[in-house]
C-alpha cells in the first residue's frame, strides 16, 4: 500500500509538473522504460476492467456458470434507490473528508516542516496513524467506543457515551473523522515534503519587505505548494472513493444504509448477495467517477503545466 | 511534442492512481490455503470458544490415529467466514470440507456442482446415516440428494434471562407478548436493558421475527415464503409481526446501541451476564461461550432459560422452535481423489466421536446423535441440555434460520430489510413490500 502510494505520488508530482529542467527525452529510444509500467497497468487495471464490463452484462452468482442477461442489470441497479443513497453518500464522504482533511494536513505539514527538534518529536506522534491498517484502526475505534463496555463507560464521561456508530448520523460522521484520522498524516507528509522543496530565499525576501508569518503563509507558501495540493486533493479524492476496508469493519454500512459507500454496496451486492452483475455495473460507475474526478483535478493544475512557479531564481 | 508529452505523462500518473484505487478495494481477499500434501484434506472452522478447541481436538485425535489421512484446518471468524467460503468456491480454491448450514447456501453450491453428491456414500454407510437423528438431514438435501454430513449439535434459539435480575424485581418469566412489553417496563425502570442483542450482525435480530411470524402466523407462513409463492411476504403476520417488532424498540426494548453490537464479539452475552440487560434471545450455543466466559455466572444457576413466549390470537404452535437443525458438513468437488478419501475417512472416523461427544455435552450443547439422552442426563447441565433435547424433540415444527433456508441474495436481502425496520427507517408495509420482490430469486 504505502509503496504504491508513494509511486502514484511520484508519478503524479512529474505529472503535476514538479520541476523540470533540461532532461527533456531524445526521441524514442527510451520508450521501453515505459514498458514494466504499462505491463502492471494492462494487467492489474485493463485486464479486470474489461473483465468487469463483461461481467457487468452477465448473471452470475460467483459459484455457478456465467450466463448472459443483456442489459437488466444496468436497468435493475439504476431503477434502485439504494444506488442513489450509496452515491450520495459518496460524494458527502468524499467532500467532508476534503474539507476537513486539507487544512489539518497543510498546516501540520507546515508546521512539521521546521527544523526545529520539538517538531521533529511531534511530527513522530503526528504519523504514527500511518503504521496502523485500516481494520486494525476500525477494530480498536469499534471497542473505544461500545457504547457499554467503551471508554466513555470506563473513563465515566457522559458526553463521549454516544452510541456513535448505532445512529445513522453520528455514524456518518464518525467515519469521515476516523478517515481523517487515519489520512492526515500521509497527507501532512506530502505537504511537509512540498514546503521543504520551496526555496529559503523567498521567505528572506519576504521578511527584508516586512512580510509576518500569515503573511508569509498566504503570499509564498500557499502559492509554492499549488501543484501539492492538487496532489493531495488527487489521491483523497480518488481515495475515497475506494473506502471500504475501515467502513466494512467498522459499521459494515450500517446502521440500516447509512454509511453504505459506493464501494461497500459493491462488495455487499456481488459476495453477500452473490449478484456479481449488478456489482460489476456499480465498479464500471466507479471507475468512471474516478477516472472523471483524476482528470478534472489534473486539469484544475492548468493547461500549460510546464509553466514554472520559481521565474527568476 | 512538449505538449504530447505532458499527456503521456498524465496518463501515467492515472495509471498509476487508478490501479490504486483498485488494490485498496480488493485487496481484502486472499488466496486460500495450498493443497496439503500426502492426500490430506484441508478443513475450515469458526472461531470461537469452545467449540474451536473441541473441532481442533477431534482433528488432532483423528490425525493421530490416520497420518496418512491427515486434515489440516483454519479458523475464521463467524460473520467473515459466510462471505470467505462463497468467494473461495467460486474461485475454485474451496478447502476439501465446506463447513455450512445447509439449507439454500448449500442449494446454491449443489446446483453449480461445486459439492459432491453423498447420498450413495451413505447408502454404502448405514452406520453412520443411522448415527443422526433423522430429521437432520432434511436441510442437508437438495433435490432429493444428500450432499452434506450432519454434525455437531441441534441449535434452537432459546430466551435466555438473568435469574438475579428477575428476583430482584419479583417477577417471572414472559409467557406471553404482553408479559413482555410489561417487563420492559419493569426493567427500563430499574435501569436495567430488558434485551441485549448484537444488532449489527443482524441474523440476532432475525431471530426475533423468526419466533414472531411463528407465534403470529404459524409455521406455513414462513414455508409459503420458503416455497416462493406470489406474495407469500405480503400476509398479514408479516406486517403484524414488524409492528410489534417496532413498538419493542420504540419502547426501549433493547439495550442502547444495539445496532453497533456485533455477536462476533459476544458483547450481548456480556451484557446479559454483567447484569446489564435482563434478557436474550440466541442461539442455544451461547450457553457454552457464557458458561466459560461468564465468571460462574451459568455455574451458579443465575442463567434462566424458556421457549419463546405466545402472542394473544396467534396461530402458531408454542411448542414450535427456530433454529439450526445442525451443522453441515460437505465435499468439495474441485478436491483430489486423494483428499475426498481423507475427508470421508474423516465423516466416518472422526467426526462426533465418543470424546467429541462428551465434549460437546460438557459446554452444554446437544448433539445430534441418537441414544444421546443418557448422557445428556447425567450431566452437570443436564437442565437445559434436556430442556434443548425436549424442544426439538416435541416441535411439530421446527424452522431452520431463515438467512440459512433461503437462497444468499434472498438472504442479503432479509438482513438488510431487517436491520432498516429495526431502526424504524422502514415500516412493515414497505419491509413486507421490499422481501415481496426477493421471492424466487
Amino acid at each position: 500500500m504505502s509503496n504504491a502510494v508513494s509511486t502514484a505520488e511520484k508519478s503524479s508530482m512529474a505529472a503535476a509538473g514538479g520541476p523540470v529542467g533540461t532532461r527533456g527525452y531524445k526521441g524514442g529510444g527510451l520508450a521501453w522504460l515505459t514498458l514494466p509500467a504499462l505491463v502492471v497497468f494492462v494487467v492489474f487495471a485493463i485486464v479486470p476492467l474489461v473483465g468487469v464490463i463483461i461481467l457487468s452484462f452477465t448473471s452470475w452468482d460467483g459459484i455457478g456458470a456465467i450466463g448472459s442477461a443483456g442489459l437488466s442489470n444496468w436497468l435493475s441497479v439504476f431503477s434502485d434507490p439504494g444506488l442513489y443513497n450509496s452515491l450520495g453518500l459518496t460524494f458527502l464522504i468524499m467532500i467532508a473528508s476534503w474539507l476537513v482533511q486539507t487544512p489539518i494536513s497543510l498546516l501540520l505539514g507546515v508546521f512539521t516542516a521546521g527544523s526545529q527538534r520539538y517538531r521533529a518529536a511531534l511530527a513522530v506522534l503526528y504519523f504514527l496513524p500511518l503504521l496502523l491498517s485500516s481494520a486494525a484502526v476500525a477494530i480498536a475505534y469499534k471497542a473505544l467506543l461500545d457504547p457499554n463496555f467503551g471508554l466513555a463507560t470506563g473513563l465515566g464521561l457522559p458526553l463521549l457515551a454516544q452510541d456513535w456508530l448505532g445512529v445513522p448520523q453520528l455514524a456518518v460522521g464518525l467515519v469521515i473523522f476516523v478517515i481523517a484520522w487515519q489520512f492526515v498524516p500521509f497527507h501532512t507528509l506530502i505537504y511537509q515534503g512540498g514546503v521543504r522543496q520551496i526555496p529559503k530565499s523567498l521567505y528572506e525576501a519576504a521578511q527584508i519587505d516586512g512580510a509576518g508569518t500569515v503573511k508569509q503563509f498566504f503570499s509564498i507558501t500557499l502559492p509554492q505548494l499549488k501543484y501539492t495540493i492538487i496532489t493531495s486533493s488527487t489521491l483523497m479524492v480518488v481515495g475515497s472513493l475506494t473506502y471500504f476496508d475501515l467502513i466494512f469493519v467498522l459499521t459494515g454500512g450500517g446502521p440500516g444504509n447509512s454509511t453504505r459507500i459506493l464501494a461497500l454496496d459493491m462488495y455487499l451486492r456481488g459476495f453477500r448477495a452473490n449478484l456479481m452483475g449488478p456489482a460489476s455495473v456499480i465498479a464500471v460507475v466507479l471507475v468512471v467517477i474516478g477516472l472523471v474526478l483524476a482528470l478534472f483535478l489534473q486539469r484544475l493544475g492548468g493547461k500549460d503545466k510546464q509553466s514554472s512557479q520559481l521565474e527568476g531564481l | 511534442m512538449k505538449q504530447s508529452q505532458t499527456s503521456r505523462r498524465s496518463f501515467l500518473a492515472l495509471a498509476a492512481l487508478v490501479p490504486l484505487a483498485a488494490v485498496t478495494t480488493t485487496a481484502c481477499g486472499t488466496s486460500g490455503p495450498g493443497s496439503s500434501s500426502g492426500g490430506g484434506a484441508s478443513m475450515w472452522y469458526l472461531t470461537g470458544e469452545p467449540n474451536q478447541t473441541i473441532e481442533q481436538k477431534a482433528v488432532d485425535a483423528f490425525n493421530s490415529a490416520n497420518p496418512n489421512n491427515k486434515i489440516s484446518t483454519t479458523f475464521f471468524q463467524n460473520d467473515a467466514y459466510k462471505t470467505k467460503i462463497k468467494t473461495a468456491i467460486g474461485a475454485g480454491q474451496a478447502p476439501t470440507i465446506i463447513y455450512g448450514w445447509g439449507g439454500g447456501t448449500l442449494k446454491a453450491y449443489a446446483e453449480a456442482n461445486q459439492v459432491d453428491d453423498l447420498t450413495s456414500w451413505f447408502d454404502q454407510n448405514p452406520d453412520v446415516k443411522n448415527k443422526f437423528f433423522p430429521s437432520v438431514f432434511g436441510a442437508a438435501t437438495v433435490n432429493g440428494k444428500i450432499y452434506a454430513i450432519p454434525n455437531q449439535y441441534i441449535a434452537p434459539i432459546v430466551l435466555f434471562y438473568n435469574k438475579e435480575l428477575f428476583a430482584k424485581a419479583g417477577v417471572q418469566p414472559p409467557k406471553t407478548w404482553d408479559d413482555i412489553m410489561s417487563l420492559v417496563k419493569t426493567f427500563n425502570g430499574m435501569g436495567v436493558a430488558p434485551f441485549a442483542l448484537g444488532g449489527q450482525s443482524r441474523w440476532t435480530s432475525m431471530m426475533w421475527l423468526e419466533y414472531l411470524l411463528d407465534r403470529i402466523g404459524g409455521a406455513g407462513v414462513f414455508k409459503a415464503i420458503f416455497e416462493g409463492k406470489p406474495n407469500a411476504w405480503m400476509d398479514p403476520a408479516v406486517i403484524e409481526t414488524g409492528t410489534k417488532i417496532q413498538e419493542l424498540v420504540s419502547a426501549d426494548g433493547f439495550i442502547k446501541g444495539f445496532s453497533s453490537i456485533t455477536a462476533d464479539s459476544n458483547a450481548d452475552q456480556a451484557l446479559l451476564f454483567t447484569g446489564k440487560a435482563a434478557m436474550m434471545l440466541h442461539g442455544s450455543w451461547t450457553y457454552g461461550s457464557m458458561k466459560k466466559d461468564g465468571q460462574n455466572f451459568v455455574q451458579n444457576g443465575k442463567l434462566g432459560f424458556v421457549n419463546f413466549p405466545t402472542v394473544a390470537g396467534g396461530k402458531g404452535d408454542p411448542k414450535n422452535g427456530v433454529g439450526n437443525p445442525a451443522q453441515y458438513m460437505s465435499i468439495s468437488s474441485k478436491a483430489s481423489d486423494a483428499e475426498k478419501e481423507s475427508a470421508k475417512k474423516f465423516f466416518k472416523d472422526g467426526i462426533l466421536t465418543d470424546t467429541v461427544l462428551t465434549a460437546y455435552v460438557n459446554t452444554g450443547s446437544v448433539p445430534i446423535v441418537n441414544g444421546i439422552e443418557d448422557k445428556l442426563s447425567t450431566s452437570a447441565d443436564k437442565d437445559f441440555l434436556n430442556f434443548v433435547y425436549d424442544m426439538a424433540k416435541n416441535a411439530p415444527n421446527f424452522q431452520q434460520s431463515w438467512d440459512q433456508a433461503l437462497s444468499p441474495t434472498a438472504a442479503e436481502a432479509l438482513l438488510n430489510n431487517i436491520d432498516q425496520l429495526f431502526l424504524k427507517s422502514i415500516t412493515p408495509q414497505q419491509f413486507a413490500q421490499n422481501m415481496n420482490a426477493t421471492l424466487g430469486k
